[in-house]
């Protein structure tokens, strides 16, 4: 593949991190899967800075956030796959 | 591999270090007007003024001196002028200096002021100075190099390539024998179980288990909310890190696939079980990190960063590394390696790992780094708990 949208660390992640800058709403998205060497896509339903993250399918309000195969936190609102996953729709479990 | 060397300054005790600093140290907050005077007076020293050392009691009491005398210990320093208020303190950090074998004195105001002080203490640092700078560099094998990691301002791109570039360095060189050390205990939070896990018995697992423990117990005891803007803080945030857990993760990726920890240390403690790598107890504030771990001895620093942390610290050179295209573009001039190309799939992991090992030999052979260059020297000591 050429150099991908987003990346996702393990197969078992609902998330990816966009690694461009420019992702608008509408984008067709191209990632790649570091643990398994897939290539999945997803288009993004928002615009998304560099770093930051999109869903790669429906997460519902409460389920668990999946990064690196691990639970990183929690929906605090129900995410539909392509959004923008951040401070506004995810919270730690900790503290 | 092939066994790998570099050109290092081999001191009295036998470490071997990568800078030939003379160090004008304070043992308190009063003494640094002193110190920065003796080192304007005598060229090519280095003061290291700090705000503390009155009344404190303790643990606290104890890391202050084991901050202060490990960081003369540290083998990057050829010499140390130690002042402080009284002779009392002063000399003990003077005798703890001294165990090393190097060049150490110590010189008390009371009784003097500033003023004479500064006389017989410049004099003492010209002597230091000059015999330091004949000093010359060996050739030395890796396993004479001791290594400390620690990320800062990291973003999502830390997580991805930039730390695992450090774990990548750290499980090709724990095999030939250098000494490493991670540390940031509150950052690890999330992602415990699994450093636990990476202990090299489960006693040591367990042994991180309870120094990560007691952190968050203060953690616990003194929020007022969920941390959000600290930790992760406001620039994690930005580059689109989302809580502790996903920072933690990221974090823990800096000690790579397979290296395992073989102890478990106090803020500032010098590993005493050979070579390997080491879990220390210490803040995840960048420099009271890295001021710890230099204080134990470590000589060269790795420090990825996303959104552009531009930490440097006095004695222990800082190389910065980034994956944050943006970064190595908006920052260029405080970063020593790009290894955004990762997230392009224009470099692999495999090769970060190398480009690092081989910018750390340069560091060590004497390349200043982006850190050095720009000045920074941030000295920051930690306290655990008010003065008495």
């Amino acid at each position: 593949m050429s150099a991908p949208h987003f990346l996702v660390h393990n197969k078992k992640d609902t998330v990816g991190v966009v690694v461009v800058e420019g992702v608008q709403a509408g984008m067709p998205l191209a990632g790649w899967v570091m643990d398994t060497d897939a290539t999945i896509s997803v288009a993004a339903r928002d615009p998304i800075p560099l770093g930051h993250k999109i869903a790669l399918r429906e997460i519902k309000k409460g389920e668990a956030i999946i990064k690196y195969g691990h639970d990183v936190g929690q929906a605090s609102a129900d995410v539909g796959e392509g959004r923008h996953v951040h401070v506004h729709n995810v919270k730690t479990k900790r503290w | 591999m092939d066994r790998l060397r570099f050109w290092g300054y081999r001191r009295e005790n036998g470490r071997v270090g990568i800078r030939n600093h003379v160090v004008i140290l304070p043992l308190d907050d009063l003494s640094n007007a002193a110190c920065e005077a003796v080192a304007n007076n005598i060229k090519g020293c280095l003061a290291l003024p700090h705000p503390y050392g009155r009344l404190q009691f303790g643990e606290d009491l104890e890391l202050h001196f084991r901050t202060l005398i490990g960081t003369g210990c540290n083998p990057n320093v050829a010499a140390v002028v130690v002042i402080g208020i009284e002779p009392g303190w002063t000399g003990r950090v003077v005798e703890g200096i001294a165990k090393t074998g190097k060049p150490v004195e110590g010189f008390a105001i009371e009784g003097n002021g500033d003023l004479r002080t500064i006389e017989k203490a410049s004099r003492k640092a010209k002597e230091f100075i000059q015999s330091a700078s004949e000093r010359r560099r060996e050739e030395c094998d890796i396993r004479d190099l001791w290594i400390s990691v620690k990320c800062g301002e990291s973003d999502t791109t830390s997580g991805l390539a930039s730390n695992p570039t450090v774990g990548n360095l750290i499980d090709k060189l724990d095999p030939l024998g250098v000494t490493s050390c991670f540390g940031e205990t509150s950052e690890i939070t999330g992602a415990e179980q699994v450093c636990a896990s990476r202990g090299e018995t489960p006693e040591v697992g367990r042994k991180f288990l309870a120094a990560w423990s007691a952190y968050n117990d203060v953690i616990e005891q003194f929020k007022t909310n969920d941390l959000s803007e600290s930790q992760p803080t406001k620039g994690n945030i930005a580059g689109g890190l989302t809580t502790i857990e996903e920072k933690a993760f990221g974090n823990l990726e800096k000690i790579g696939r397979k290296t395992k920890y073989i102890d478990v240390l106090k803020p500032a403690e010098t590993p005493s079980k050979g070579p390997g790598l080491y879990f220390m107890d210490t803040s995840s504030a960048a420099a009271e990190c890295v001021t710890l771990q230099a204080a134990a001895g470590f000589a060269v620093h790795l420090f990825p960063t996303g959104q552009g942390n531009v930490i440097g610290n006095p004695i222990e050179p800082v190389i910065k590394l980034t994956a944050n295209p943006r970064t190595a573009r908006e920052m260029a001039e405080h970063i020593d390696l790009d290894v955004s190309g990762i997230l392009q799939r224009e470099m692999t992991l495999d090769e970060a790992g190398d480009r690092l090992i081989e910018i750390t030999l340069r560091t060590c052979n004497g390349r200043l780094t982006a850190a050095e260059t720009l000045g920074h020297r941030e000295f920051v000591l930690t306290r655990l708990y008010r003065s008495a």
